[in-house]
């Protein structure tokens, strides 16, 4: 059918690609302008395996570092949300030996305390900051590694509410510290053991079994399909 | 035209939509809808499958090319084990890790084993929330009534009523893993009303409800010490020629190499198949989705279920060009926002099924009332603003700041402008047949998670998925860990494999096609 052509968005970057010269991991490779980084890697010809996850911005698995034109500063990004721009240079964040540390969540007798066991690093940090400029969630990650010394779990549940696990605030860390994983295990603790039960999940959970809801089924179940059929319709 | 000039049909028109109510379609007119409009109904993107458990059941296409697909695996290959464990899990999603943690936590020795890195899925990404009945008003059994109406009554009643009734019993777990639900004031958990659902069901995690889940599992996971194989994707299953299955055949994907491992029952957890493009549709899903386990187990000679259907989420990113295919999140419709036409016009009712809403935005644009963009596609708007009209400023970006976050990377707030969205291939509906343990025909292969099907029908509900995975990642995890003193390790053969390739010769197969895929090619081969 006929389109009103009113209803067309410009978009001068799709109607007549602008190439542009980056570089990938030191090699030079021109790629249409706008596309993110990993469809550049994919247009320049690379197989990509390890580096590309969900694609959605949330696995973390495409850490990459970039820099643009002249400008000294590298900065953090995940490939799969960033756009390639003119002189831009890249490198995808090679897997980080990080010390994760291992623990039975539901054993923990002090959780506050046992982050002092678990990452003796953690109160080490010496406030550079360069966690939080790393962090392509934006997270305040540096104030994030105080708050879990200083025992507000629940602050840092709720900052690292966006952290992929990227891992990038880890290898600028001169501490030796891997904020992502403090949070992690911060924010499960804080889960765990430092927020209310739900009574009425339990209450649920009871009620079933008990069979309060075997009646309902015993009348559902033995329906035919036009009753059900009705049945269904009668929910709204 | 520029974009903002577009879209000021939407702000100009938000007051006079606000007041108005769209009634949701009649079971005719749904029905008529669907058939004109949804993708399943495109007979030509349709064939029937040759040969196999599955003869002569229509599927689209690129599925159908890959079931009957050839293996990599030659008869002669060395099947001397690499590794020999008690269950071997086969995927690192959601499913994966509730499989391995449960058949872990009961005894067994357990190899979780994966393509990409633990956790890398589309479980990960699940942004809407999780349904469970949780709420006084609510109960298991109307849970089950909404599924079944959003499923057009297909869904397998004993499934369902497994994973509605054992939901509880699964945010119970979850929460003493440690992850964060939102709460109401008074501690309960906090529930969202979710499309085709009658009663608010949704557990949330503000919009990172998979993610904050996975952080969790994948943690917990390295912290039970399971042993993990990353890198390594599924390519064969294996049998002891007595209809058992014994083990499986990876890849190596940093050396190429073989990896065998011989187990006493096998978990496939491999999730859906967005990156098969069905139909030339993008998608929203994993690096991974490629329907790797469906090949696996169709070759093995399991029952596949409700093949010919898929749901395509109504709301996929059309602009800009880098987010194509991404998912806008179902919350912000859950939450009130508007679907409008290019008109300024409501044309659904946002919060009924996922189907009925996606058919609705192809009939919009079929009809020439959708927004093209320069690259040749097509959508209608996501009136997001209209969350901070309705609520108050600063809603949209307490409640969704991850879709915040993804589109301002691209210089657009989605709290002033409204999104372009169309249609994105997003779920299998169906997948290879299992009951309740979570089993499939060929005794002690399982299959939990998208993988699997049966339990959605025709269309998957909001919200049931991440309740699937970890209702029959445990199920199957915890059988087969029930199974591990009473059975021997089997023979390693690939008898099932010369069954299927003998059947594949008799209907003439020569396409050529090697399955599973692996990964999608996106590498441009020509300079």
């Amino acid at each position: 059918m006929a389109q009103d052509d009113t209803n067309v968005i410009d978009q001068p970057e799709v109607m007549k690609p602008r190439m542009v010269t980056i570089e990938i991991a030191g090699k030079k490779a021109e790629v249409p302008e706008g596309i993110t980084v990993i469809k550049a890697m994919w247009y320049a010809g690379m197989d990509v395996v390890r580096g590309v996850g969900c694609l959605g911005g949330f696995c973390g698995a495409c850490a990459t570092y970039y820099r643009t034109k002249d400008d000294p500063k590298v900065r953090t990004c995940l490939a799969c949300q960033m756009a390639v721009q003119d002189g831009m240079s890249f490198t995808m964040m090679p897997p980080f030996p990080a010390r994760k540390a291992t623990y039975e969540i539901q054993k923990l007798q002090d959780p506050k305390q046992d982050l002092f066991n678990l990452y003796p690093e953690a109160p080490l940090c010496r406030n550079c900051n360069a966690c939080t400029e790393a962090c392509p969630q934006k997270i305040d990650v540096r104030e994030g590694v105080w708050k879990a010394v200083f025992g507000d779990f629940k602050s840092v549940s709720e900052m690292f509410m966006d952290c992929v696990m990227c891992g990038m605030c880890a290898p600028v860390c001169i501490a030796d510290i891997a904020p992502n994983l403090v949070a992690l295990y911060v924010s499960r603790a804080q889960g765990a053991h430092f927020t209310d039960k739900p009574v009425g999940l339990d209450t649920r959970i009871k009620e079933i079994q008990d069979g309060q809801f075997d009646a309902e089924w015993n009348k559902i179940l033995k329906m035919n399909e036009k009753e059900l059929a009705e049945h269904c319709a009668t929910v709204k | 035209m520029d974009i903002h000039a577009l879209q000021q049909i939407v702000h100009k028109t938000r007051d006079a939509r606000r007041k108005q109510t769209i009634p949701k379609f009649s079971p005719a007119d749904r029905d008529q809808l669907i058939h004109k409009h949804h993708p399943d109904f495109r007979a030509s993107a349709y064939r029937p499958i040759r040969f196999g458990p599955n003869e002569g059941d229509r599927t689209v296409v690129e599925l159908a090319t890959l079931l009957e697909g050839d293996s990599p695996i030659q008869s002669h290959d060395e099947l001397t084990p690499h590794h020999t464990t008690d269950v071997l899990v086969i995927g690192g999603g959601g499913a994966g890790c509730a499989a391995a943690l449960h058949a872990h936590g009961a005894g067994s020795n357990a190899i979780l084993a994966t393509k990409l890195r633990l956790g890398d899925s589309n479980s990960v990404m699940a942004q809407g929330g999780m349904q469970i009945s949780v709420a006084p008003e609510d109960s298991p059994v109307t849970h089950f009534i909404d599924t079944l109406k959003g499923g057009h009554m297909e869904n397998d009643h004993d499934l369902l009523k497994v994973m509605v009734e054992e939901g509880p019993a699964i945010a119970k777990w979850l929460i003493e893993l440690g992850v964060l639900f939102d709460r109401q004031a008074d501690g309960n958990l906090h529930v969202k009303k979710g499309g085709g659902s009658s009663k608010p069901r949704l557990l949330t995690c503000s919009d990172y409800t998979g993610l904050e889940i996975m952080r969790v599992l994948k943690d917990e996971v390295i912290n039970q010490k399971i042993q993990l194989l990353e890198f390594a994707a599924a390519i064969e299953l294996l049998s002891d020629g007595e209809g058992n299955c014994t083990g499986a055949i990876f890849k190596d994907l940093d050396n190429q190499r073989h990896i065998v491992v011989a187990a006493k029952s096998v978990i496939l957890a491999t999730g859906g198949i967005g990156r098969l493009h069905i139909q030339g549709f993008p998608t929203s899903n994993h690096y991974g989705a490629t329907g790797d386990g469906l090949c696996l187990s169709y070759r093995m000679g399991a029952k596949l279920a409700h093949i010919d259907t898929f749901q395509y989420h109504p709301s996929g990113a059309v602009y800009p060009e880098q987010l194509i295919g991404a998912l806008v999140t179902e919350g912000i419709r859950s939450e009130g926002g508007h679907l409008v036409n290019a008109k300024g016009e409501r044309f659904v009712n946002e919060l009924d099924t996922r189907d009925v809403v996606s058919s609705s935005i192809i009939r919009e644009c079929e009809e020439g009332r959708g927004i093209r963009t320069m690259s040749g596609r097509v959508g209608v708007w996501l009136d997001t603003p209209l969350l901070d009209a309705e609520h108050g400023p600063g809603t949209v970006e307490k409640h969704f700041p991850a879709m915040v976050m993804q589109f301002d990377r691209f210089g657009i707030n989605i709290s002033k402008d409204p999104v372009l969205i169309y249609p994105t291939l997003h779920y299998q509906n169906g997948g290879v047949k299992i009951d309740t343990n979570s089993e499939t025909n060929v005794k002690n292969l399982f299959v939990a998670g998208e993988a699997s099907g049966g339990l959605h029908g025709r269309n998957r509900l909001m919200g049931n998925s991440l309740l699937d995975l970890m209702v029959f990642g445990k199920r199957s995890g915890l059988t087969a860990a029930g199974r591990t003193g009473s059975i021997k390790q089997g023979k390693l053969t690939l008898q099932h494999l010369d069954r299927f390739r003998a059947e594949a010769k008799k209907h003439g197969n020569a396409s050529g096609v090697i399955s599973p895929m692996i990964l999608p090619a996106y590498t441009r081969k020509v300079g």
